[in-house]
């Protein structure tokens, strides 16, 4: 029996990024709100301090400031021919746990969609005919445009600080930025980071290929700043450990170093650490929520009643607890029905490595979003006539600090161990960089996400099931743009290059990126989608599910600015009607 | 943890009123109860939490000489092992040299021996090859079993020699075939042995010294990395010019670099193989 606690206003559930956006907008509204977070108190100067944090095994490969997996992980297969097996050990993704959530050891790339992603299948309908769409690609406008969402981009960049070379102001193309962005209202708070000597090469090359390189938009930054909630950020000191770290020297955005300090002080406000949501509760009706189970680092069970729910925790996690809390119609992928878990999406990468003999490249100088890039292949950038694909992605050297366990490249033919392995690594350490393409994923009828039906965590709860491949849009879009990247890779006069293109099914073992995406996606229609415009659920009006996880496909960027920009929008219509007048903020 | 639970809240909750059924945020549990530890806290409320002495510091390896974890034949295993894998030439020392083997050891004698942050619950079936780590051992159980049987297979090959007595190409052979899986043993993850001890030993190679690895910063030294270094501000504009700094350590530089008559470093900057 869990113990029934006193109601709050407003009950945030996982405490990252969004968790701290949602409880500071909240609590500036008035209300009383009470944040959940399953992991422990971290902070800049206890968890992350300089004099440690530059420590690549103890938190890439053992970690650290990762999920447990002891405690949950999810069981993963290609697709439903297959037995899914339990992910035993992090590879492909590594999600956060802790305060700050993944916001802790993300890179810092601060990105926006282009205002046609968010609106894929009415653009590509216009410009291409609904033939161009397959059968089973499941795409679907957001139900947001770029327009609505450009202020609350503005809003999450202006609070990071971000760093960066406006492309678009007003309509007017600027030179040296991204002149395929949508239209910025002003410029990045801060100017774009240096750049080492690669990413300066691969900039001179792609433009003389006739491309448009671009510093990318960075949320380590550049110089000094503080943000309109008066906290202060200092300049990234270029140590390369940014992915999968804890910055040390407040450098690198995250709820600690933009919205804590304040937040935190605040006499409405409190975080409750170590503190696992199990369930959903509802009423009667089944359409209103009532409160959150949690149990404690005791193991104990409590009822958390509220009237306002907010899920912010992971985006595999918001739906995992739909799923348990019955909340929503489960998607079935034999008949197409239902919402929750469909359109699971991901990321799409590959690279190509250029081995030089005569320039020294420094690769263990860098940040976690430093590097030049081009976005000419992205999106609906490039005219798909005759391809038979849709979408595509950046790329670009992104120089985050070779870190020597992960980032050793050797050339083509090069044994994996043994005295030629050790000269051909000690050869090439400084010489080498390496171009990654990130593309998007379409949403498919078969990449799904639901509960298994054998595995259990820690608590006896089924563990989250991913059914998920690569389809031959994916397979055919990274062929294309990978080709595209060797050619700026060759432009940039290497001694050789090797390419990878990643090829086959989707693999849990080699890290790609943290950017899960789907199976609670927001829309128009309840019937495919699990909340409306402004991540309400259709089905509870008081529950707000935020994250990646509304996302009904992936685009070519990481997904934090719009992560962060859906939640600065769905809170002002929260604060301006919902709060007024609660309920369905959306007819049907 | 200091909890400051107050009502204060309320006072300034203009818009509550209007809100749903605003309720008051009321303390979950008697404040005294809130703390780490007890309640259904901890709570934290009213400032940024800060410990005197809660760093979360590194756990070193354990310093004491000798293997913990390995038995005298694993241990000579691996030392054979590992030496193939990352071998000593003219550029300088190899795995051993980097004390790659006590690396190794104290790894499998801790948490990450013991799987203690992975997923060992079954059932286990045959995986596919894109669902990753799929042996019900540790990699501390997997380091055991697959030692005592590849050693097995080569005495009875080799006429009752063990892997680390045989010559190095032998050895070699011995690593192609575990590697390749033309070496699999029935019921022995051969293959899984592999993989988890050309990771370990780049690990033990190229990771900080405080986990008894990459001695001397050997690894580093020879690659030209020059470790954790916290500012690289002043060199990220210096195009195509050696970096001039020597490598650090999470525990410093301790005084193992050789000297000159002047008691200068002989070794300055990282090498640059220009």
């Amino acid at each position: 029996m869990s113990e029934k606690l006193p109601s709050v206003d407003v009950l945030v559930v996982g405490f990252g990024w969004t968790g701290a956006i949602v409880a500071q907008e909240l609590t500036d509204a008035g209300l009383n709100v009470l944040a959940l977070e399953r992991g422990r108190w971290r902070d800049t100067p206890t968890d992350f301090a300089p004099t440690f944090a530059q420590d690549e095994l103890r938190y890439m490969w053992r970690h650290a400031l990762f999920e447990n997996l002891a405690h949950n992980t999810l069981t993963i297969r290609n697709n439903t021919s297959q037995t899914a097996l339990p992910m035993r050990v992090m590879g492909s993704f590594l999600p956060g746990t802790g305060v700050g959530g993944s916001g802790v050891h993300w890179n810092g790339q601060t990105w926006r969609f282009l205002p046609s992603d968010l609106e894929v299948r009415s653009h590509v309908t216009r410009r291409y005919g609904a033939k161009a769409i397959p059968a089973d690609m499941t795409i679907q406008d957001f139900g947001v445009t770029y327009d609505d969402l450009e202020p609350h981009y503005d809003r999450f960049e202006y609070l990071c600080g971000t760093s960066g070379t406006a492309g678009n102001l007003n309509g007017q193309i600027q030179p040296g930025g991204n002149p395929f962005e949508g239209a910025r209202k002003r410029a990045y708070p801060t100017p774009a980071m240096r750049q080492a000597y690669a990413p300066t090469l691969f900039a001179e090359a792609a433009a003389k290929l006739g491309y448009h390189p671009f510093p990318q938009p960075s949320s380590n930054l550049s110089q000094a700043y503080t943000n309109p909630l008066g906290v202060q950020l200092a300049p990234c000191t270029y140590c390369g450990f940014c992915e999968k770290f804890g910055c040390g020297n407040y450098s690198k955005a995250s709820a600690q170093t933009t919205i804590l300090p304040v937040l935190m002080r605040k006499p409405n406000f409190t975080l409750r650490t170590e503190a696992e949501a199990l369930t959903i509760n509802r009423d009667s009706t089944g359409k209103r929520a009532v409160s959150v189970t949690y149990v404690d680092a005791q193991g104990r069970e409590f009822e958390q009643p509220a009237d306002l729910i907010f899920l912010g925790t992971y985006a595999l996690n918001n739906v995992r607890l739909l799923l348990l809390s019955g909340i929503g119609t489960p998607y079935d992928p034999r008949t197409g029905q239902g919402v929750v878990g469909r359109n699971y999406a991901y990321q799409r990468t590959s690279f190509v490595n250029a081995f030089f003999d005569d320039k020294i490249l420094n690769p263990f100088i860098g940040a976690g979003a430093h590097g030049m890039h081009i976005d000419d292949f992205n999106g609906d950038n490039f005219d798909h006539g005759g391809l038979g694909f849709l979408g595509g992605g950046y790329f670009g050297v992104l120089q985050t600090g070779a870190r020597p366990i992960e980032t050793h490249p050797v050339p083509e033919g090069t044994p994996t161990w043994g005295g030629a392995w050790k000269k051909a690594v000690a050869a090439n350490y400084l010489k080498t960089t390496t171009i990654s393409t990130h593309g998007g994923v379409m949403s498919h009828r078969g990449n799904y996400l639901d509960l298994d039906p054998t595995y259990r965590d820690v608590y006896g709860r089924p563990l989250l099931r991913m059914t998920f491949d690569y389809t031959d849009n994916e397979q055919k879009m990274a062929r294309y743009i990978t080709d595209r990247a060797a050619d700026v890779a060759r432009a940039m006069s290497p001694r050789e290059i090797k390419v990878v293109y990643r090829d086959g099914s989707w693999d849990v073992v080699p890290y790609q990126t943290t950017h899960n995406t789907g199976g609670a996606i927001m829309g128009a229609d309840p019937k495919t989608s699990v909340v409306n415009r402004y991540l309400q659920s259709w089905d509870v009006s008081n529950l707000f599910v935020m994250g990646a996880s509304a996302f009904p496909q992936n685009p070519g960027y990481n997904p934090t600015g719009t992560v962060a920009a859906l939640a600065y929008w769905s809170l002002e219509a929260v604060r301006e009607q919902y709060l007024k007048s609660p309920g369905p903020l959306v007819r049907t | 943890m200091e909890t400051k639970l107050s009502r204060r809240g309320l006072l300034g909750a203009g818009l509550a009123a209007g809100a749903a059924g605003a309720l008051p945020l009321a303390a979950p549990g008697a404040p005294e109860q809130s703390a780490r530890g007890g309640g259904a806290g901890p709570d934290i409320r009213g400032d940024m939490p800060w410990q005197e002495g809660a760093a979360d510091a590194p756990f070193p390896a354990d310093r004491r000489a000798g293997y913990i974890y390995f038995t005298a034949a694993e241990a000579a295993f691996i030392e054979a092992a590992v030496g193939r894998l990352i071998p000593a030439d003219e550029l300088g020392g190899g795995a051993i040299e980097a004390a790659v083997p006590l690396f190794i050891d104290r790894q499998l004698d801790g948490q990450y021996g013991h799987a203690t942050r992975w997923y060992m619950q079954g059932p286990w079936a045959p995986p596919l090859k894109t669902q990753g780590y799929q042996s019900r051992m540790t990699p501390a159980e997997v380091y055991r079993s697959a030692i005592r049987a590849i050693d097995d297979m080569v005495a009875q090959r080799h006429g009752g020699v063990p892997f680390a007595k045989l010559p190095p190409d032998q050895q070699d052979a011995v690593l192609k075939g575990l590697e390749t899986d033309e070496l699999a043993i029935e019921g022995v993850d051969t293959k899984v042995f592999f993989t988890l001890r050309l990771q370990n030993t780049i690990e033990g190679f190229f990771g900080d010294p405080v986990y008894g690895g990459n001695k001397d910063m050997i690894g580093w030294r020879l690659i030209g990395f020059p470790g954790a270094r916290y500012d690289h501000g002043p060199f990220v504009d210096r195009h195509n010019q050696p970096y001039p700094l020597p490598p650090v350590g999470i525990t410093g530089r301790p005084g193992w670099m050789p000297r000159d008559e002047d008691g200068q470093p002989k070794e300055v900057g990282t090498k640059t193989h220009v």
